[in-house]
């Protein structure tokens, strides 16, 4: 049986400058932060990200990677606004693709059943149609005749998803109240799609842990790599594995107004190697 | 009354019951007012008038029991409700938002993505568009001002997150076929959109506001009902369940002073 496993600077390996990377999570929850700080101290560039969006696209933002936000919201749940993110914004320092949620969840959907566009009427009447250079009318073909919005497939070069349990050929669960959208990104993402988990454990185990079926949503043919790293979404929510970490949310926050306090976050957070960054999680 | 005092209702007690009254009438639907006050709105009007409303935990569950914050005789869940099947409801109608208001023009064009006149560099980036152009054309909408002022009650929003009544008229039918703008509820009055043409119009001031503070404090020409009257005052039994069931420990008053 082939193993998944590798660890996040092989998931780096197979990006590239200039790709469109889908990241799970949902807010400052269950984010995939240790890929993420991998992402950040990599060489990559000019990168698109694709997110319902916390300081998984704020921390890119404040590293520079980021050229393209394609997102719903920025938010840090307990901080209602991602300051990093902001920053970038104000500065005109990205190119901003707004979007709603649920128009959002269509364009991954159209991707993931590899048609061209899911037709809505959300949008109609809001400046997304102005502002989102994607998106595009449509005519009902039926008798209705009614003008609708034509959500464009959102197809991912890679998904990068933070889940709680995984075995090492690629089958996850979620352990928390919601699995947000995970299994849509990595469905949208014909290849390069990367999971990482709290704890790697036996196939059967799977189940035994989750005590329900309902719990594997993520099957191994959605899934190309696996990475253990126990803190893997610090310090975001990973329920019931741990809470946010407060503290540390707030001290990220702050160093988005002070260029010095940014670059102690920096170094102490991001330019630190995965197993570094779990030893200081697990402390 | 058994000659017990009941303190008279303070400005956030006030607010709540105006927002609990959007919710009247809506039967068996998700009642999901966002922020403080509304939630403990969406409570009082279910604990009193509206019995077969269901709220949300804020996370992945529909649930019973009157409680806004915590839930220390334990969470019954009435429905399991992760985002994926949040749209599923916005999208069949079953619904009706409270959303905020970083601006808000007469036929209610609401904006919370950003300020500025330059989208791709604006002076504020606020909150995104969240959901607010699928909850508008999909179900009914309302929305909490907590504080009521010429900077949020604007002739034109920088940018419409949030649809209004003229621009789904402008969009077609598939826009205007569900839109239901309720109300807008403040710190000062309730408004709604009964003026010409679908215009923002003062409906009611809360006790001791004058119209014309209420006036001053917009940024357009507000149109009036025929008969602006007085926001209906919390009953002792109001007070009692917001205070010692729903908000016990008086998160209200952060919002509304």
């Amino acid at each position: 049986m082939r193993s998944k496993i590798i660890d996040e600077e092989a998931v780096v390996a197979q990006l590239e400058d200039g790709m469109c990377i889908g990241i799970g999570g949902w807010g400052s929850r269950r984010k995939p932060m240790s890929m993420v700080a991998a992402i950040a101290r990599s060489s990559l560039r000019d990168l698109t990200v694709v997110s319902f969006a916390g300081p998984d696209l704020g921390l890119l933002c404040a590293a520079g990677k980021v050229a393209r936000a394609v997102y719903p919201f920025a938010s840090l749940d307990s901080i209602p606004l991602e300051p990093h993110f902001r920053q970038a914004r104000q500065d005109g320092a990205i190119l901003d693709e707004p979007w709603d949620e649920g128009m959002f969840v269509l364009a991954l959907q159209a991707a993931a059943w590899r048609v061209p566009f899911l037709p809505t009427r959300v949008g109609l009447g809001s400046d997304l149609v102005r502002l989102n250079p994607r998106l595009a009318l449509v005519r009902s073909p039926f008798a209705d005749h009614s003008e609708l919005v034509a959500v464009p497939a959102l197809t991912l070069d890679a998904a990068i998803c933070h889940l709680n349990r995984a075995d090492s050929r690629g089958n996850a669960s979620f352990l928390g109240p919601d699995l947000y959208f995970d299994d849509l990104l990595l469905r949208a993402a014909p290849a390069r799609r990367f999971v990482s988990v709290e704890r790697i454990v036996a196939t059967p185990d799977l189940l035994a842990e989750a005590g329900t079926e309902l719990r594997l949503r993520i099957g191994r043919m959605m899934v190309d790599g696996v990475i253990e790293r126990p803190g893997g979404a610090w310090f975001t929510s990973c329920t019931p594995d741990y809470e946010r970490d407060e503290q540390l949310q707030k001290t990220y926050a702050a160093s988005a107004a002070d260029r010095g306090a940014w670059e102690v976050f920096r170094k102490e957070w991001i330019d630190v190697s995965s197993e570094e960054f779990a030893a200081k999680v697990a402390r | 009354m058994g000659g017990t005092e009941v303190a008279a209702a303070t400005r956030a007690e006030q607010c709540v019951v105006a927002l609990a009254e959007c919710f009247r009438g809506d039967g068996e639907i998700v009642a999901n007012p966002i922020g403080t006050v509304p939630m403990i709105a969406g409570r009082l009007a279910r604990a009193t008038f509206e019995p077969d409303l269901m709220v949300t935990d804020g996370e992945a569950a529909l649930v019973a029991g009157d409680e806004a914050f915590g839930w220390p005789s334990g969470k019954v869940v009435e429905y399991y409700n992760p985002y994926r099947s949040m749209f599923d409801i916005v999208w069949s109608g079953r619904r009706h938002v409270v959303m905020g208001a970083s601006q808000i023009d007469p036929y209610g064009n609401q904006n919370f993505a950003a300020i500025g006149a330059d989208y791709q560099r604006p002076k504020a980036q606020l909150l995104g568009f969240r959901g607010a152009p699928g909850n508008t054309v999909n179900h009914a909408t309302s929305y909490w001002i907590p504080v009521h002022s010429p900077r949020v009650f604007v002739e034109k929003v920088d940018v419409v997150s949030g649809v209004g009544w003229d621009r789904a008229a402008a969009a077609g039918r598939a826009a205007t076929e569900y839109l239901d703008l309720r109300r807008v509820v403040t710190n000062l009055a309730v408004l709604d959109f009964g003026g010409p043409e679908h215009r923002m119009r003062l409906v009611s001031v809360h006790p001791g506001v004058e119209p014309e503070e209420v006036a001053a404090a917009t940024g357009f020409p507000l149109a009036t009902a025929p008969e602006v009257t007085v926001t209906r005052a919390p009953t002792a039994e109001d007070l009692r369940l917001i205070r010692t069931v729903i908000d016990p420990d008086g998160l209200r008053d952060r919002e509304v002073r």
